[in-house]
Parts: structure tokens; sequence; C-alpha cells
């Protein structure tokens, strides 16, 4: 039968393992997603505070949960990481940055910046609320 | 040889007869987003951890204002357009994939005009 000649395989997603740039690409889908359920909550926040003291408390309390702190952590990787890689795909487009190497090294720096923004918001941020 | 007619070479608008329009308006918007996500990570970071004083005041500033409903404006135009991509890529069932794409363009302009509202709200006081 045909089914039994030794023809190369297409990459099977569940044994093959992604390269680099395999996964910053992914990620780069996936936070798109992300965000667009993360739009939803920045969203309701906006919604509530329009809406009063009161109403606008559920939310806070929420968000005062250590669960609410890491889907609000969570916002803001998903947003820096889907910003600089965004900013790579413009780069992309203007032709630059196709050869493995760089795009190898690329990655990285793309993961780097957005663990570095992030953190950066974020010791703004407490710094700002705290005093 | 090409099969394609000269009028439609012309056209440039190829097989789905939009040519680059979708890739245009997703490249057009992301650059607007660039310096617009700086500061929405930043105001997320500081208003998710803020009580409503803090946020109606933060909200109530023009500059935060405009900043708000620009983002709110482009980031779901942006976000309707990569979430066209990603169902028309894993959707294959005909009838489910339209439903989910114009169920994605409804969500995203009632979320717009809701949070755009939201901020003109609080920002002009009424």
């Amino acid at each position: 039968m045909a089914a039994d000649r030794d023809r190369p395989l297409s990459p099977h997603l569940q044994v093959y393992r992604l390269p680099l740039t395999g996964i910053t690409s992914i990620a780069h889908r996936i936070t798109g997603v992300v965000l667009s359920l993360g739009a939803v909550l920045v969203v309701a926040l906006l919604v509530a505070a329009a809406a009063g003291s009161q109403t606008y408390q559920v939310l806070y309390d929420a968000s005062a949960h250590w669960l609410g702190q890491l889907v609000l952590f969570g916002f803001t990787l998903a947003l820096y990481y889907h910003l600089c890689a965004g900013i790579r795909h413009l780069v992309w487009d203007a032709g630059c940055g196709y050869e493995l190497e760089t795009a190898r090294r690329a990655s990285w720096l793309v993961i780097g910046s957005a663990v570095v923004l992030t953190v950066i918001t974020w010791v703004i941020a407490v710094a700002m609320n705290g005093s | 040889m090409s099969l394609r007619t000269p009028l439609a070479n012309a056209r440039g608008l190829g097989s789905a007869r939009e040519g680059v329009d979708h890739w245009w308006k997703q490249r057009l918007s992301a650059l607007a987003l660039v310096p617009l996500s700086l500061w929405l990570g930043f105001s997320v970071a500081l208003l998710g951890t803020a009580d409503y004083y803090t946020v109606i005041d933060w909200l109530a500033h023009p500059v935060n204002a405009v900043l708000m409903v620009l983002t709110l404006a482009v980031g779901f135009w942006h976000g309707a357009l990569g979430l066209q991509v990603v169902i028309e890529d894993y959707v294959a069932t005909e009838w489910k994939k339209l439903a989910l794409l114009i169920l994605v363009q409804f969500a995203a302009v009632v979320l717009a005009l809701a949070g755009i509202f939201a901020v003109l709200r609080i920002a002009l006081g009424v």
C-alpha cells in the first residue's frame, strides 16, 4: 500500500520540538487572542468606574485578590510581548532580519524586552500607588 | 503566460478581491498601537491596583481620556482584524467560520463603544 512508503512527514506538533522562532511566532498569535479577551476586562473596568464607586468596588475587590493581580500581570506581559513581537513583524515587513542567526537573536531580544518592560511597569505602578 | 486579465492585474486585488487592504490596515493600526500600548500597559498596572477616586481622577485628565479613547478605537479595530485571521486559519466549517467572524465584528464595535462611552462619561462628568 502507498501508506507504507517512507515519506518525509510534516511537523507533527505533538512530538515536534518547535524552534525558538516557531515558539515566538505562535506566542505572538496566542498573546493576540489573550489580549482580545483581556480587552473585555479593560472595558469592564471602565464601565464599572463610570457606573459609580459601588459597582467599581466589586472589581476592585476582585483585582486585590492574588488571582486578580495575576490576571493584571499576565495582561501586561502579553501586551508587551505582542508589542515587541509586533515591532519585529514590522521590521520583517520592511524586508530585514530573515537570516537564521538574526531571527534567533531577535527572538531572545523580543522575550527579554517584554519581560523588562513588564517589570519596569510594575515597579513604577507599585511605587506610585504606594506613595 | 498568466491567465489573469490585464484589468485584474492592473487592479491588483487578487483572488480575495481586496488586495492588500486587510494587510495594510493591520500594519497601520499596529503602528498606531506602538506608543498607545506602552501607555496602556502602564495604565492597566496603575489602575488595576488603584481605588475608585484614583481611577476617576486619572481618566478625567484630558490627556488620559483622549489616549484611552484612541486606544479603545484602534485596539478593537486591530483586534478584530487579528481575530479574523485566526478564525479563517483554524475554523474550516463554513457556517461556523461566518458566525464567528460576524460575532467578532459585532463584539468589537459594541465593546469599543461601551468603553469609549464610559471614558467620556467620566471625563465630562455627566
